[in-house]
């Protein structure tokens, strides 16, 4: 029925989502609170608290469908009374001190030690007992799955019809210009006749008396002279221009063997470019960061879920839905040899070839700790809005030019800075000036960088 | 009339009746070309299916795909670590402190790693004994990439599985514990006490075992000597800083002497302060570093040494022996005695001899006198070679009696003079395993070879000196399947324990005390605290019985005067052999290693080579020649030594002064084959006259046809006068005269008037006052000529190696260079004296032959010649970082600027190599690529490999072809002090800035640092009278400056 009623026409379609959505919220509703009532025993806690509480203290290590670290947790409650015939007072004390339950030597308590690696949980004896409550309730709630998969369909509808479209007003603007140019020609055609018809042949005696323009040209050959002069000028101008891009790989974006969206990492999660990159706070190197690293946040991170407001348009478009992310953290995972089932490391691990994009010629020395942390620059002054950076590119050019133009314009930090007191005091008295730029410094010697 | 003029090529053409000018006129190929053999088969040229056509298809297609290509920039892949280890951040050096002891140099260095890759080697200041590092020591970490080692365990050249030489030593050894047979460890000197220790339990494991300690150049004599009058096999330890008189019989003190190590505290002696300085006189025949740097050097066959020895411990006892001497070298043995009576306790007496009376002797003096600098409470342990013991091994290798051979550290199928008796008997041994990093004469001769571990991949520990410790630790993991010697004794004795664990149990029961393992391992050092030692001092002197001034004790008496006798009675030969190690060879363990055989030696200025040795009078008499060549080359005579019927033919001889008349020396360590590079098969091998030990030897010498080809670095031998370039002075003149009368300030005429050359200048001066402004001292009295520096330099800038032809046409890439200069007269004093007193241009007297009244082309020519045992003066010289640079100015690109912290830049990507810089730099410091040098098998050293690769200073841009370069002042090294200070926002302390030659000087000749802080050092030896500028009359206003040598000539 929705097949049919996509191809008819867009109104009805939208008519039929919103009826489908909410049927679908309805029915998830129903099937929740059906579950409430069913579960007496996490009916007692606020299932929206315990989502916040469960992030903030729980997440890192375990996932409500998804044995992690630690158990899947859907409705833990409901599973240990019937399974184990154990309480909440169990699970109280479970989580308040999970090593001083095992230590008691109660059954359950250390098979689950056993059976996940012996790895001690975390002892939160600050959860109250309403919390963990809340919590419980939080984990015996469904996800809203239907949701997700509806909000999916609109998406797809259109961008389809928005290629569509671009296309047709395309193919329109060249028909509607086709049709003007034959317009002319038919009108020019029409008046030559109605002329004819009047007997007016002005056109012709003018071009007979005139000798042709070119000719004219020829004849004259200042003009001659003077033309190839400039071409030639012209010419070499665009070709000196042409000349100096070689080499420069501005906008230079490659493919690399794991999609790394920037975008999604500093952008839309606000990771520090540093908490990666951490070697640009005392190195030249900015570094790579090291698969470890990834693992700090993608061990618990193990699908890609997409932003609050669902994948734009464009990324569909792209291909980069979430099931494509999530494989992208799969490569990740083999790469540094994380066995997700058994949640630890094989040790067989294949490190990641990048393809490298900012290369400076080996005899340039860049410095990034003398940028970053002494001079105190933006990453973004330099490697652009990597915020935004779906694949990462090459913002600047890196060309010599550019490293110059900077240094001449940039003022040097020296504010509680002891190193630069003494110096900043006796240049700023020799230039006059209150504030001194890099060059002023000493920061166009060719030496500085070239060794 | 001009036309019957006749041109020729050559003498044959004006035979009419020659035959071969007579083909030459007809035919203009001496071979046809085989044309018709082509192109005459037309079915051939029918059959072929590329045409003309085809062939410029081909030729379009190709330029076009290679244009295409071009367009295309290289992907570069970026490759982290998995899991990124805490300690390692890329683009920062990590440093660990470790220790060398491979047999031949001991030393406490720290290791320069980057992304886990050790790139240099440096002092390790913490340590008080053998803390600097050599030349050797500082190029050792090359010898880690040598792409030539062994990458796994071979049996008779197949490569095998540690588990198949595992289980055959272990057969070997029940075999040869059943049939009785002897085991035998045939190692280096370790003076390792968890070794020590091993080798015990070992025995305990084994019966039969022996170990025995081989030293390829033995101080058994010294060891011997040391032995029967202390009761402990070790060398008595020398400190030259206390020493005010230092009196040495050919003992190279500053160079390999006893293991070395000791110039470092002869330096501090040498340095004039508070009108005093050490005096140091030398006996010797070979021109060494120490007889170049002593205040008077009488040149002496080893036999007259002896002799001088022995009078002189007469005459300090007032008492008179046998032997006859020359009236000079009596008088000055006369001379040595009466300084050493008026310093007392502050004299010292050395000696080199291998011979026992004679090291006991200078035992015996040293303790009479009760020398400060003489220390037997704390002797050293660096040599335990015993002869004996080799030589009883041999024999009984030859009788059949050793069941098991295992080697580790040692070469004696190369290193023994009976290196064919050696080979002989390791036929009868039932299995021989040899542990070694490269293949060596001696692996190619054994059953099994074990590839070794180098010492940076190597756990370890050392008792260089009593109660002076140093750990070895890796630096990095094992970089082939190799193992080191004493974690396969472990495994072969079952023991269920890892080296690193062995050793620190050693250390932790029996040596750390209370103190921690982990701050031990991190120093690389430890010493027994001052208590635990002065324990072991009355343990000694308790040993040692009391000697009272003047009178010899009972006890010494009787063994003494018979040495004397023997010392006294030595037989003087006509012509005398003398065998030394070169600084930049040692042993020859390290001959692989391209940056020692391109390092110059420091006397001779001769790279890739070793050669004998002649005084100028043998030379004429046994017609050997030195000629320079039209390319610029040096070309020596072959010679044909033979010791007691072993003969080494083909020995190139070097011209040198200072030999003593009668002498030759020879360095040892050259000449290997086996395993090397084919461009590193330099020399000769010389230890086949290095009979029973000796480094003296009565030998015979003649001449052999043809000429060699040295690769000698420096031509130019003598100063002739010019005393701008070496200042020197006398500590008479220093401490009563006026700086001006010693260090005189060049005048220039200006406007008719006599002015200070530095004060006129055609350039308008900067202001150098803000900032930081470099320069970099070199004091000529602390300077020994050593070269580390040179090899350190290497090491931190990239230098290409450029191989021996490239050296021999003066093409050489060294940035630092150490310049040796004559003196032509008995003393540069005196040359400037003849200089300055020639008169006129002409001849002038000179065919009357008397010096006197010669005209300065005369005058300059006799100059050129060295004396025949001249005065030595070295004189590093690197880039002088001139304010106002000729070679700035005449740049054409303005490729090399000047900085405001004083150092002159070279930007190698501007540089388009027209070499005007270099034409007119004063100094001659800058060095042009003729060549690329990297990736090029041409050049097939360490650039052209990814292992030698491995070594690359990655903050050091590796120079291309047609750029010239120089000293930079290691600007990556102040730049990167400078942003640490910035990054921590502090202030630079004084002793921060360093370069790679001021941090690798021991001595203190080379201080470097910031003169606008006004209380560092370098600012106050800038201010000191001793201080000069080279040239200083060309104006160039240079930031490296030089102290004036002064030296002791003062007699008793």
């Amino acid at each position: 029925m929705n097949r049919n009623n996509f191809n008819m026409k867009k109104v009805t379609y939208r008519n039929q989502f919103s009826k489908v959505l909410g049927l679908s919220l309805l029915v998830g509703l129903l099937f929740s609170t059906s579950l409430f009532s069913q579960d007496e025993i996490a009916s007692s806690g606020d299932p929206a608290k315990g989502k916040s509480l469960f992030n903030q203290n729980c997440a890192a290590c375990h996932a409500l469908n998804r044995n992690m670290t630690g158990p899947a947790l859907a409705n833990v409650a409901e599973r240990l009374e019937a399974e184990e015939g154990l309480d909440k007072e169990w699970l109280y004390a479970w989580i308040k001190n999970s090593a001083g339950l095992i230590a008691s030597g109660d059954a359950y308590a250390n098979k689950i030690y056993n059976e996940y690696n012996k790895a001690a949980m975390t002892a939160f004896p600050t959860l109250s007992n309403a919390d963990i409550d809340d919590i419980l309730a939080y984990t015996a709630a469904p996800p809203p799955a239907p949701v997700v998969v509806a909000e999916a369909l609109p998406g797809e509808g259109a961008v389809a019809s928005g290629g569509l479209s671009n296309e047709v007003i395309l193919g329109a603007l060249v028909l509607v210009f086709a049709l003007l140019v034959m317009m002319l020609i038919m009108v020019n055609m029409t008046l030559r006749r109605i002329a004819e018809a009047n007997g007016v042949f002005v056109e012709k005696e003018a071009s007979e008396k005139r000798t042709p323009i070119w000719k004219a040209f020829v004849q004259n050959q200042f003009l001659v002279l003077v033309t190839v002069l400039f071409l030639l000028l012209g010419s070499a101008y665009f070709a000196y221009g042409w000349m100096m891009q070689v080499g420069v790989d501005q906008g230079y974006a490659p493919i690399q063997p794991i999609h790394y969206s920037h975008k999604i990492h500093a952008g839309d999660n606000k990771i520090d470019c540093q908490y990666c990159h951490s070697s640009a706070r005392v190195s030249k190197h900015s570094g790579i960061p090291s698969l470890n690293v990834c693992m700090n946040c993608h061990k618990s991170i193990y699908e890609y879920k997409g932003n609050p407001e669902g994948p734009s348009k464009e990324d569909l478009a792209n291909g980069y839905t979430n099931e494509f992310y999530t494989g992208e953290i799969k490569k990740l995972y083999k790469a540094v040899g994380w066995d997700e089932e058994n949640q630890k490391y094989t040790g067989e691990s294949k490190p990641v070839e990048w393809v490298r994009i900012h290369n400076l010629p080996d005899f340039a020395y860049f410095n990034h700790s003398q940028h970053v942390t002494v001079g105190g620059i933006e990453c973004q002054t330099c490697h652009g809005p990597v915020e935004e950076m779906e694949i990462m590119y090459q913002f600047s050019p890196l060309t010599m030019g550019w490293c110059i133009n900077c240094h001449r314009e940039t003022n040097v930090q020296v504010e509680g800075n002891e190193y630069y007191e003494k110096i900043h005091a006796e240049l700023s008295k020799k230039y006059g000036v209150e504030t001194l730029t890099a060059a002023q410094m000493g920061g166009l010697e060719c030496g500085k960088c070239h060794y | 009339m001009a036309s019957n003029k006749k041109y020729w090529k050559s003498e044959a053409e004006l035979n009419p009746n020659d035959s071969i000018v007579e083909a030459l006129r007809h035919n203009e190929f001496v071979q046809d070309i085989p044309v018709d053999e082509f192109l005459g088969d037309k079915d051939n040229l029918a059959s072929s299916s590329t045409n003309r056509r085809d062939f410029l298809k081909y030729v379009g297609f190709s330029t076009a795909a290679a244009t295409l290509a071009a367009c295309e920039g290289p992907v570069i892949k970026s490759i982290p670590y998995v899991v990124q280890p805490e300690t390692i951040i890329p683009g920062i050096a990590n440093f660990y402190a470790t220790t060398i002891a491979n047999g031949f140099d001991f030393s406490s260095v720290l290791v320069r790693t980057r992304e886990g890759r050790p790139i240099s080697i440096q002092n390790n200041t913490d340590a008080k004994v053998n803390g600097g590092a050599n030349a050797r020591v500082n190029a050792s970490v090359l010898g880690l990439y040598d792409s030539t080692r062994l990458q796994g365990p071979m049996q008779n050249g197949e490569a095998i599985d540690w588990s198949d030489l595992d289980a055959a030593v272990k057969n070997g050894l029940a075999a040869a514990q059943n049939s009785g047979k002897q085991i035998v460890l045939l190692t280096q000197t370790y003076a390792s006490p968890s070794t020590t220790r091993l080798v015990g339990d070992f025995k305990g494991s084994y019966a039969n075992v022996r170990h025995i300690s081989y030293d390829a150049i033995a101080q058994d004599a010294a060891l011997n000597a040391f032995e029967a009058k202390y009761g402990e096999r070790a060398l008595a330890d020398y400190d030259f800083s206390k020493a005010e008189v230092i009196v040495s019989f050919g003992a190279d003190i500053l160079g390999d002497w006893q293991g070395g190590g000791f110039d470092s505290g002869y330096s501090k002696g040498r340095v004039p302060q508070n009108g005093k300085m050490s005096r140091h006189i030398q006996f010797e025949a070979n021109m060494s570093l120490s007889g170049a740097n002593a205040d008077k050097r009488i040149p002496l066959k080893p036999s007259e040494q002896k002799v001088a020895l022995a009078k002189l411990y007469a005459k300090l006892n007032n008492t008179t022996v046998g032997g006859s001497l020359s009236d000079a070298a009596t008088k000055a043995v006369d001379a040595a005695a009466a300084q050493i009576r008026k310093a007392g306790a502050a004299a010292v007496v050395v000696t080199g001899l291998d011979d026992e009376n004679a090291q006991a002797v200078v035992l015996a003096i040293n303790e009479q006198i009760k020398s400060a600098a003489f220390d037997v409470a704390a002797p050293k342990y660096t040599r335990q070679g015993n002869v004996k013991e080799v030589n009883a091994l041999v024999a009984d290798m030859k009788a059949g009696k050793v069941g098991v051979l295992l080697m580790d550290g040692v070469n004696p199928a190369y290193s023994l003079p009976n290196a064919a008796d050696f080979l002989e008997g390791l036929q009868a041994v039932g299995l021989s395993v040899s542990f070694s990093t490269n293949t060596n004469e001696t692996t190619v001769a054994t059953q099994y070879t074990a590839a070794s571990s180098y010492f940076l991949e190597s756990w370890g520990d050392v008792q260089m000196k009593k109660g002076h410790y140093g750990l070895m630790q890796p630096a990095i993991k094992e970089l082939f399947d190799t193992r080191q010697f004493q974690s396969s004794l472990l495994l072969w004795m079952g023991k269920d324990k890892t080296y690193y664990d062995y050793i620190k149990e050693t250390w932790t029961t029996s040596i750390l005390g209370e103190s921690e393992w982990n701050k031990a391992l991190h120093d690389g050092v430890f010493a027994t605290s001052a208590s635990v030692l002065s324990d072991l001092d009355m343990a000694v002197n308790a040993m040692v019985a009391p000697v009272s001034e003047g009178a010899v004790d009972e006890t010494t008496v009787v063994p003494l005067a018979s040495a004397l006798r023997e010392l006294s009675n030595a037989t003087v030969a006509d012509m005398e052999l003398s065998l030394y190690s070169k600084v930049g060879m040692g042993d020859g363990q390290m001959a692989n290693n391209p940056w020692l055989q391109e390092f110059p030696d420091p006397i001779s200025r001769v790279s890739w080579d070793n050669y004998v040795t002649v005084s100028k009078g043998d030379a004429e008499k046994l017609g050997f020649i030195n000629e320079h060549v039209a390319n610029g080359g040096l070309d020596g005579s072959y010679a044909k030594v033979t010791v007691d019927g072993v003969a080494v033919d083909n020995v190139p001889v070097i011209i040198q002064p200072g030999q003593a008349v009668g002498t030759i020396g020879l360095a040892l360590g050259y000449g290997r084959l086996e395993g090397m590079k084919s461009e590193m098969q330099t020399g000769v091998n010389a230890y086949p006259l290095y009979q029973n030990f000796s480094s003296s030897q009565t030998v015979s010498i003649e001449k052999s046809a043809g000429l060699h080809e040295f690769a000698c670095v420096q031509l130019q031998k003598t100063l002739m006068g010019r005393e701008d370039i070496i200042k020197e002075t006398t500590l008479e003149i220093f401490n009563t005269k006026e700086a001006q009368d010693w260090n005189k300030k060049p005048m220039v005429s200006l406007d008719h008037q006599e002015v200070a050359a530095s004060s006129v200048d055609l350039w308008e001066s900067f202001d150098r006052s803000v900032g930081h402004h470099f320069n970099l001292s070199i004091d000529l009295n602390a300077c020994t000529g050593c070269g580390a520096c040179v090899i350190a330099c290497h090491a931190e800038n990239n230098v290409p190696v450029v191989g021996k032809k490239e050296i021999r046409v003066s093409r050489d890439m060294h940035w630092l260079r150490i310049d040796r200069y004559y003196s032509s007269e008995d003393t540069f004093a005196n040359d400037i004296e003849a200089k300055d007193s020639s008169d006129g241009l002409g001849l002038g007297n000179y065919l009357v032959g008397d010096g006197e009244g010669d005209g300065s082309l005369s005058t300059f020519s006799r100059l050129e010649d060295p004396s025949l045992n001249p005065q030595v003066a070295f004189q590093p010289v690197m880039c002088q970082h001139c304010n106002h640079a000729p070679c700035e100015t005449v740049c054409p690109v303005a490729a090399t600027t000047h900085s405001r912290q004083g150092q002159n830049h070279m930007a190698y990507n501007r540089c388009v190599g027209t070499r005007y810089c270099a034409n007119n730099c004063p100094y001659k410091v800058r060095r042009f690529n003729w060549f690329l040098y990297n990736n090029n098998d041409e050049f097939d050293y360490h650039m052209n490999n990814d292992l030698g690769k491995m070594v690359i200073n990655p903050d050091v841009t590796v120079r291309s072809r047609g750029v010239m370069e120089k000293c930079s002042m290691c600007i990556q090294k102040t730049q990167k002090t400078i942003l640490d200070a910035k990054r921590d926002g502090r202030v630079i302390k004084d002793g921060e800035f360093q370069t790679a030659c001021s941090s690798a000087c021991n001595n203190g000749a080379m201080v470097f640092g910031d003169i606008n802080d006004k209380d560092s050092k370098i600012a106050d030896l800038k201010e000191s009278n001793r201080m000069y500028h080279l040239l200083e009359y060309v104006g160039t206003k240079p930031n490296v400056f030089y102290h004036v040598k002064v030296r002791n000539t003062e007699e008793a």
